[in-house]
């Protein structure tokens, strides 16, 4: 351990070691060898190529309706115009699919939150074998997903009285292997002799879970709040299959409508594409640090 | 309370080691019962029956379903173009994923964190907005691609109208959306990596080229499987995406298996048969992933 910090140590105050290969190293990170200039100009270009389909779009979203299909194609709007989002926002009740899909993904994500963190500290800090049966059962329904057996799910759904209400999408997504898990793994990194002191102190196991352990994963919970609502907000499938009122609608169903259509109103389906991204575009904005840091293969060593 | 005493501990032990977790975990248990085993037994079940949907028609058929099943030939056309559909797939997400994360963490790399956010931006966009963007892209009389192509003195593509262009965009909008949060699993797994084994290989002279082969790609094994098993999962139940991109088109072409159980069980109404399409499909992918573990247990025994 001591051992291996060492060279990092040294590294760390290149300046007084005699070894050059950190200095030189040093040099290289900022100049533009040759190997810089193509490692940087295969990424920035194929980011360019990445970024193009969403330019596009979103510049087409800001052209009148007349230039939408005319030739020779010009990539900015000669026209700049709002009039494309102010129809899709007139034409569509798009306060209420907000709402709608907003309600579903905040309820879903708290509970979601919940359910997994208490969930995955009973597999970390507990050792009764039923446990560990289950969590096999957890982790199979990765491999299952209930979309494949969705005829009978939707069965389940109707007969517990869930059809058409938002409450219907809500419960069925609580659960999720992948939060159980990101919380069991987390958990199995706190020492258990916390939790010895607390019940030595005299705490139960309930308070010792919500007063000492839960605020100590509060970045896990965070990191699964972040995917939890991103999975809910872009949620298709069941949304389709169980909402039928349009007034239900989420963004997503209320958008496939639009493009499901014989006609598509390309107008209308590019501004009411790009409002409903607004939302995770702010999330990511403010979340961003938790996204780009997540280490999703936290559960992969063991 | 004397008396009591030396039964208590036994008690507590009982409670701390089986009631408490059991507190712990029972929403989930419930759900899990409520919304994975009992669909899966009920489908299993209706997959023998001719069930619609209303109670009348919740009749046994015994296999009649599987035998009409493998009489079926739309049935076979969506399974093999979603097999298709998934083995161009999984090796296109792995490989752009792995080729971008490995030179945005190269040491060469200059605006790596700008760059970062080009490449994850699509993860913000759902299936269906994803669709929707690849479709206004290609479309044919007045897409973009097009548009260049037309610059190029190249004749314009059918990229709606041909089956196989159809799916080749399936292919480019799937790894353009897919890309970001496979990409986040491979950069940490990447920085994971000691320097020190690259300082070493450099200093006995292995090229990069070579380290890339020796040390970058033995040590994201752990990542490589789950890229893979997530990716394979996730190809073979590709849904939301096609609805919008092309639903499937031209024609039925382009129906994978998840939109024909969604077609013959929802449109058709056909829940018992949808339910027997979609048991030989769990079936696919346990036999899938069975396999994917295997492979992943064989090579970290040989390493």
């Amino acid at each position: 351990m001591s051992q291996a910090s060492v060279p990092e140590l040294v590294e760390g105050n290149a300046p007084v070691t005699v070894t050059t290969p950190a200095k030189r190293k040093k040099s290289a990170d900022k100049g533009w060898s040759p190997a810089a200039v193509g490692v940087s100009g295969i990424i920035w270009l194929l980011a360019v190529l990445f970024a193009l389909p969403i330019i596009w779009f979103l510049l087409s979203s800001f052209k009148p309706g007349s230039e939408l299909f005319r030739y020779p194609i010009t990539l900015l709007p000669e026209q700049w115009t709002l009039s494309g989002y102010a129809t899709a926002w007139s034409r569509f009740d798009f306060a209420r699919y907000f709402l709608n899909t907003a309600t579903v993904a905040v309820v879903t994500t708290l509970l979601t939150v919940i359910v997994s963190a208490a969930t995955g500290y009973a597999f970390a800090k507990y050792k009764a074998t039923w446990l560990k049966v289950f969590f096999v059962c957890i982790l199979a329904t990765t491999m299952l997903p209930t979309e494949v057996i969705m005829p009978s799910t939707f069965i389940v759904i109707r007969d517990l009285g869930l059809y058409d209400k938002l409450a219907g999408i809500i419960v069925p997504s609580i659960m999720t292997a992948t939060g159980t898990f990101m919380f069991r793994q987390y958990f199995k990194t706190v020492p258990d002799e916390l939790m010895e002191a607390a019940r030595i102190d005299g705490a139960n196991e309930f308070k010792i879970f919500w007063s000492i352990m839960l605020p100590l994963a509060k970045p896990i919970a965070i990191t699964l709040a972040i995917f939890s609502f991103h999975w809910r907000w872009n949620d298709y499938i069941w949304p389709l299959l169980v909402l039928k009122d349009q007034k239900l609608y989420t963004l997503q169903v209320a958008l496939r409508s639009i493009v499901g259509a014989d006609n598509i109103d390309w107008s209308v389906l590019l501004s009411a594409s790009v409002i409903s991204l607004i939302p995770m575009v702010i999330v990511f904005l403010v979340f961003q640090r938790y996204i780009m840091n997540a280490d999703m293969n936290a559960g992969l060593k063991d | 309370m004397s008396t009591a005493a030396p039964v208590k501990p036994r008690r507590a032990n009982f409670t701390r080691e089986h009631l408490t977790p059991l507190v712990f975990t029972i929403t989930t248990m419930v759900l899990f019962a409520v919304f994975f085993l009992w669909p899966g037994g009920l489908g299993l079940y209706y997959s023998f029956t001719s069930y619609r949907g209303v109670p009348w028609s919740l009749k046994w058929v015994g296999l009649e379903n599987y035998v009409a099943l493998f009489g079926d030939a739309d049935f076979y056309k969506a399974l093999s173009r979603t097999i298709l559909y998934t083995v161009l797939a999984v090796p296109l997400h792995y490989a752009v994923a792995l080729f971008i994360s490995v030179l945005l963490v190269s040491k060469h790399m200059r605006g790596a964190t700008a760059a970062r956010l080009v490449f994850f931006f699509p993860w913000l966009i759902s299936p269906i907005v994803v669709g929707i963007i690849w479709r206004w892209l290609f479309g044919e009389s007045f897409g973009f691609v097009n548009y260049v192509l037309g610059l190029l003195s190249l004749p314009p593509a059918q990229w709606q109208t041909n089956g196989n262009l159809a799916l080749a965009v399936m292919l480019l909008a799937g790894t353009w959306g897919g890309t970001a949060f496979t990409m986040l699993l491979f950069i940490a797994a990447l920085k994971n990596i000691p320097r020190s084994y690259y300082e070493a290989a450099s200093i006995d002279g292995a090229s990069e080229w070579r380290q890339f082969w020796s040390i970058t790609l033995p040590l994201l094994r752990p990542t490589s499987f789950l890229v893979i098993l997530l990716g394979t999962i996730g190809s073979m139940k590709e849904f939301a995406l096609i609805q919008s991109l092309n639903d499937g088109g031209p024609g039925t072409q382009n129906v994978l298996i998840v939109q024909y159980i969604y077609k013959t069980g929802f449109e058709n109404t056909k829940i018992g048969y949808a339910s027997a399409v979609s048991m030989v499909l769990m079936l696919i992918l346990m036999v899938i992933a069975l396999i994917q573990m295997r492979i992943d247990n064989r090579g970290s025994d040989q390493s």
